[in-house]
């Protein structure tokens, strides 16, 4: 297939696929929480990247990324439960699991586009708190939504998501979000970023691009929240409260807003961090949350950041 | 009728404490333009270090005397502004000079460090303590209205503090100062404002306030955890953000309107399970008619 070798970005999404495909064979000898853990990686992957689709390419501070992550999750959850308790056959496992997933981020990205309107009007610290307020109405919602069994969480979701299946995704995200930034309508989420008065003024239009960041980032953060969803098998609104999105901020802004590798690699160590301080017991969270203080006093701009930030002229 | 006045009553009481912490968030915002994310933790401190203090002044003075609340408040007011001075100066100051978002997860490290440190088990641990009785609470009945003393000292000490705030920030040289770092930094520096001293004496100034929030909040509720700064700092920030950040009489209005607006929303049938979505979605409409808040003035782009 000449034409898919071609384009550097698909050669590479093939050869990651390829890794994946390999390492799922061999994700057999792992054991269940390493297993567990990468898994873990990967869909913290999708959400730092889909987050920095909207906070470090587009500029718009969302602090709400995990109330998309709730809407996919729950969506998703609901349906495979539904479709186990119609009896459906095996065969028919991953078709449903992959329409589930797609079900939750379609939804999800319904949700972004609502919460994408307000961006119209608000900008920095207001636009951060109203998607904070979003979250928190989606998290609230859930809490009170008797069919998602509300406060007490939702249980028996079947353990559909496998290492295939989470980090395939996580390539595929990392593709379609790199692909939309360099290619030449991605430039104007640079644009809006930069400075949208400008932008405007060029031809480009701030709204539409600001609602295409807002949805497409919202469709892999439900679809984030899908895998999750089936990697826990329960789901609890008290998981996606506000510190869930503060997580995922922190990931995008140590791996340098709007650098997908440095992103990448930020959601890799976040995640382990946690796992590696498991030793230290009681100290672990206070340990985090010191390094998350060292990092931004040593290196505010991004720990993989080795050049000085683009200027924008005023 | 008279159950609504009631709810309005509760609201109101309410309101006031989210009045309280909501103008640390404004001032400091006002002075620094970042979100102080661990505000609401040092309204948890404040909390906590009446906790520890009642039982101590209650040796010098009789319990539920007015004297003896009075100096736990006092002191907690003191602890307070200087954890507050001292988080400012450890954390923030050296980040002057830094983007705003470096500035704004660092808070947010610095919050999560409390909240994680007061959770320890050596320090205070996870469960909830019950706040010792500072003042006797007695219930009045007044018509159909049923009031508790402890609504109206809330209420009427807020009012003082409140008063005592504005009377700092306009007719005194350090709140004249504190009001020229906000307006221009530069400018203010010019003109002989020795701006790091001006900087943390708004961070002890509104930490100051937060305890004392801290110490009513938990007269009302009695119950005290290292978590509960969260809901209720989030909350004060959306009071902030509505009344107009940066602008004092604005956080305290919007700190009363958020308090009124989620208790009579608690009230009503069927959207009482909504409450703590229903400050949010206030917000969320707010903004939406006046993106710069109730009294903040929208700020004309230039080009």
């Amino acid at each position: 297939m000449p034409t898919i070798l071609q384009s550097g970005a698909k050669r590479w999404l093939l050869v990651a696929l390829l890794v994946i495909a390999v390492a799922q064979a061999a994700s057999g000898w792992l054991n269940r929480y390493y297993l567990g853990v990468s898994i873990d990686i990967a869909i913290n992957i999708v959400l730092a990247v889909s987050l920095n689709l909207i906070n470090g390419h587009t500029g718009q501070f969302s602090l709400g990324h995990c109330g998309f992550m709730a809407v996919g999750g729950y969506v998703s959850a609901m349906l495979t439960i539904a479709a186990s308790r119609a009896g459906l056959p095996p065969a028919l496992i991953p078709g449903i699991f992959a329409l589930s997933l797609v079900a939750g981020g379609v939804l999800a990205a319904l949700a972004g586009v609502a919460v994408g309107i307000p961006s119209f009007r608000l900008r920095g610290d207001y636009l951060a708190i109203v998607t904070l307020g979003f979250g928190e109405i989606i998290r609230v919602f859930f809490q009170t939504f008797e069919p998602a069994g509300a406060a007490s969480g939702l249980k028996g979701i079947p353990n559909h998501t496998t290492f295939l299946w989470a980090w395939s995704l996580a390539a595929i995200t990392v593709y379609v979000v790199a692909s939309l930034v360099n290619s030449t309508y991605g430039r104007g989420f640079l644009a809006v970023h930069d400075d949208e008065i400008a932008a405007g003024a060029m031809g480009v239009n701030p709204m539409r691009y600001k609602l295409t960041a807002f949805s497409i980032g919202a469709f892999f953060a439900g679809i984030a929240g899908g895998l999750y969803a089936h990697h826990k098998v329960f789901l609890s609104p008290t998981g996606f409260d506000f510190m869930r999105s503060i997580e995922i901020v922190v990931m995008v802004i140590l791996g340098g807003m709007g650098r997908t590798a440095g992103v990448v690699i930020a959601a890799i160590l976040l995640t382990i961090l946690p796992e590696v301080l498991r030793g230290f017991a009681d100290y672990r969270m206070i340990l985090y949350s010191l390094l998350i203080i060292a990092l931004m006093i040593a290196r505010p701009q991004g720990l993989f950041t080795f050049v000085g930030p683009r200027k924008a002229k005023a | 009728m008279s159950e609504f006045l009631q709810q309005l009553l509760n609201g109101l009481s309410l309101g006031a404490i989210y009045a309280l912490i909501a103008l640390g968030y404004t001032m400091v915002y006002g002075v620094l333009r970042f979100i102080n994310f661990a505000h609401g933790d040092v309204f948890m401190l404040g909390a906590f270090a009446g906790y520890f203090l009642a039982p101590k002044v209650a040796q010098v003075f009789p319990p539920g005397s007015i004297a003896g609340a009075l100096v736990v408040l006092v002191t907690v007011m003191a602890i307070c502004a200087g954890i507050g001075a001292s988080i400012e100066y450890l954390a923030y100051r050296p980040l002057r000079r830094r983007p705003k978002l470096t500035v704004l997860i660092t808070a947010i490290g610095v919050s999560l460090f409390i909240e994680f440190t007061c959770q320890h088990r050596l320090v205070f641990g996870a469960s909830p303590r019950t706040f010792p009785e500072l003042l006797a609470n007695k219930t009045l009945h007044l018509g159909g209205l049923t009031l508790n003393t402890n609504q109206l000292v809330v209420i009427a000490l807020t009012a003082l503090l409140l008063g005592g705030l504005s009377f700092v920030v306009q007719r005194t040289k350090v709140g004249t100062a504190m009001r020229a770092v906000a307006f221009n930094e530069q400018a203010a520096a010019l003109m002989g404002v020795n701006i790091n001293r001006i900087i943390t004496f708004t961070f002890a100034l509104g930490s100051a306030l937060a305890g004392a929030g801290g110490i009513l909040f938990a007269m009302t509720y009695t119950k005290i955890e290292p978590l509960m700064g969260v809901q209720t700092g989030l909350k004060a920030f959306v009071a902030a953000v509505v009344g107009g950040i940066g602008n004092l009489p604005g956080a305290a209005l919007g700190g009363l309107v958020l308090g009124v607006v989620e208790t009579l929303a608690g009230g009503v049938q069927g959207l009482s399970n909504y409450r703590d979505g229903i400050a949010f979605a206030a917000l969320i409409l707010i903004l939406l008619f006046r993106p710069a808040g109730l009294l903040g003035r929208a700020q004309i782009e230039k080009v």
